[in-house]
């Protein structure tokens, strides 16, 4: 894991200084809201519809223990004992006040923590793939690069007000773990001639106009990565529009002018901005990656096999449980998404919970996944047993990865100013209307994602089922997609018709699954079934 | 009452005083002018060619929203414009160390900036991440020469 020298941690401790100046020129009158806004925001505080909320980053989805019981002494001391896992592999809190917001960050601080551009319209958080380090199919660990990024991104002079916020995602396997190609940047490394390099896309989001990132180069070694993504923001800051907010980001230029015309404007900028020596030194990529080796891994463990005999042992091993690189380890998927809870909460006790598992059996490392759940990369496969046990103790255990009840949901109508609809109720109506785990197996891998208004932050159009809130003469009303996918067979989804009110949609649901159990063929997903017979049998299902 | 910062000008010569064209101007039929302003959606990049004979660049920022003028001012760094380079409108105290950064040496924001918080805001982060207009060491090069 990455580990901050003395530099990362005074430009930390310096920003919380910053904002504790920040809030008292608020607190005392001296700023107006207004110019105030942007500053709260670049520090991840939004004003929602009861309270403040405080987005602290992850980068890259890494946390070790420490940090993990440090996210759950801020939700146990500045919050109502909850924290919600976003999709963008960070935490929030809904329920912070501003005077306490420094002190809190303070706190961070202390564990190599904050909560840097974790909102405004400048470079974010840093994304990546949660099996990381662990996945066979990987050709490096994308980390290192994603640190990398994330260091030249921090307070960027000349992209901090860029015309609309800016998601990067890095990594480095064919599957794709993390939405990439639905980010406004995304980077897959891949290796050329045995050297290590990025095939660099750009363009994609979500929100009201969701589309695909393009291929812009198709290889840039570290040497020229930052050069390259300099160039790449620096277009996009003094081009992309910003006469209209839902028209401002970069996916809208690449659309207005195409793919090849901004290819043709980075590579002239790039020329430029290359003679300027912004390039970190090979050896800082290396003085990064060293800190991302793999952990000390027991060759005894090559033998290991799970004890089965538990039946409900065996159903989450199968279903949560992923093949590690490395013999005798496995990768651990903890649902945040018991049947009934709020897609993505944990409490502090539960996150305490996941802190001591990490520390005891897993090499003292957890990972937050755009799906909202946590990860435990590295657990002994004798350990399984053990882990398992406690997370069934502590209410952790569900066995759904990837099935219908992993619904990834927004916050919606219950805390978020924006929203046209209230996701987490319907989340829960649908976790309990296929509440049966069986059934849901049998359903097999079905990614249903929930947003409670256009701007997409539960990825409803990357949904296998996409389920947007929308406001209808003023009731909520809920739009059903089909077909839609965050992965490496990525695809948007389609709305099936006129909207549904909050049972009206369970029961689309239902009857869409149903007719997918009768039309599917053997080996087939939902998703696949979808593609290969289209709308048409679906939307008679629904519509009849 | 705050005291507010009397002077915003990082330059050894004193603030240019004639009155600056817009880039429009310059380029049709004024090109004799010494100071030159730059709106967000100008191509600053045809002054390039002038530099030498400007003695003042001046950038506006209608609002502090817009960024493009950090751009500007970098390009015109890169292309080796060494005058006066001037932010001028809804420049906000929390922005002037990025400006800075960008190459601004020069301020004159609409409302008045509190000097105190600006000496405290460009005193405060030791060193940057990334190298910029501003000469400043980044940590990469702190950790490996
Ligand atoms: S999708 Fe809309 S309702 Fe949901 S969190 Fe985002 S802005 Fe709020």
């Amino acid at each position: 894991m990455y580990r901050y020298d003395e530099y990362d941690q005074s430009i930390v401790d310096a920003r919380v200084d910053e904002f504790r100046d920040q809030v008292r020129r608020r607190l005392a009158g001296e700023i107006t809201e207004d110019q105030f806004k942007p500053l709260r925001l670049m520090n991840g505080l939004y004003l929602q519809l009861h309270a403040y909320m405080l987005r602290v980053a992850v980068p890259y989805g890494t946390l070790d223990s420490r940090q993990m019981r440090m996210l759950a002494h801020v939700a146990r001391t500045y919050d109502r004992g909850y924290g919600h896992f976003t999709t963008r592999q960070n935490i929030q809190y809904n329920w912070i006040r501003l005077d306490q917001a420094p002190d809190i960050l303070a706190e961070l601080a202390t564990v190599e923590m904050h909560a840097i551009q974790t909102s405004g319209n400048c470079i974010r958080n840093i994304s990546s793939d949660q099996y990381a380090g662990a996945a066979a199919d990987e050709v490096a660990d994308p980390r290192p690069w994603a640190e990398l990024i994330r260091q030249w991104s921090t307070f960027h002079p000349e992209f901090t007000y860029l015309p609309r916020k800016f998601k990067i995602a890095v990594i480095a396997a064919e599957e794709d773990r993390a939405a990439m190609r639905l980010h406004d940047i995304g980077i897959r490394l891949t290796r050329r001639d045995g050297v290590l390099g990025a095939t660099v896309f750009v363009g994609g989001g979500m929100g009201r106009t969701p589309m695909i990132a393009h291929e812009i180069r198709d290889f840039v070694t570290a040497d020229d990565l930052m050069s390259y993504l300099e160039a790449c923001l620096r277009v996009y800051n003094r081009y992309g529009r910003r006469d209209n907010i839902y028209k401002a980001r970069i996916k809208i230029l690449l659309h207005e002018i195409g793919p090849d015309e901004y290819r043709r404007q980075v590579e002239e900028e790039f020329a430029k901005v290359k003679a300027l020596g912004i390039d970190p030194p090979a050896a800082e990529l290396a003085r990064i990656t060293a800190m991302f080796a793999p952990p000390a891994f027991d060759p005894a463990a090559a033998g290991d096999v799970a004890d089965r005999s538990d039946p409900d042992f065996a159903v989450w091993l199968d279903q949560n449980v992923r093949a590690h690189r490395q013999p005798g380890y496995a990768i651990v998927n903890i649902s945040l998404k018991p049947v009934g809870g709020i897609p993505g909460d944990a409490s502090a006790d539960q996150i305490d919970v996941m802190a001591d598992l990490a520390q005891r059996y897993g090499f003292d490392e957890l990972r937050v996944t755009h799906a909202q759940n946590i990860v435990l990369p590295h657990v002994r496969i004798a350990d399984l047993k053990a882990v398992w046990s406690a997370l069934v103790d502590a209410g952790l255990a569900e066995a759904n990865l990837d099935l219908i009840s992993d619904i990834i949901a927004c916050p919606g109508l219950d805390y978020c100013s924006l929203a046209n609809a209230r996701s987490i109720p319907l989340a829960q109506k649908i976790g309990e209307r296929f509440a049966d785990p069986a059934r849901q197996r049998d359903l097999g891998e079905l990614k249903l994602k929930i947003s409670g208004c256009i701007n997409a932050c539960g990825h409803h159009h990357a949904g296998h089922i996409g389920i947007l809130g929308v406001d209808r003469k003023g009731t909520e009303n809920f739009q059903l997609l089909l077909g839609g996918s965050g992965a490496e067979d990525v695809s948007l989804g389609r709305i099936t018709g006129p909207g549904f009110d909050e049972d009206g949609v369970v029961d689309a649901i239902e009857r869409v699954t149903d007719k997918y159990l009768e039309v599917r063929e053997t080996g087939e997903r939902f998703v696949d079934t979808y593609r290969r017979v289209g709308m048409t049998p679906f939307k008679e299902a629904i519509y009849g | 009452m705050a005291e507010e910062a009397a002077y915003l000008h990082f330059r050894d010569d004193s603030p240019h005083e004639e009155p600056a064209v817009t880039l429009d101007s310059f380029l049709a039929d004024q090109s004799n002018a010494t100071a030159v302003r730059v709106e967000p959606g100008d191509e600053a990049r045809a002054l390039i060619p002038h530099l030498d004979r400007l003695a003042l660049i001046e950038v506006s920022f209608p609002s502090f929203r817009d960024g493009r003028g950090y751009s500007t001012a970098r390009i015109l760094r890169e292309a080796g414009y060494r005058g006066e380079l001037r932010a001028e409108g809804d420049v906000l105290v929390d922005q002037i160390p990025l400006m800075r950064r960008c190459g601004f040496d020069s301020f004159a924001p609409a409302a008045p900036i509190d000097a105190a918080v600006l000496q405290r805001s460009l005193a405060r982060y030791p060193q940057p991440y990334q190298k910029a207009a501003d000469g400043a060491v980044p940590v990469w090069k702190l950790r490996h020469g």
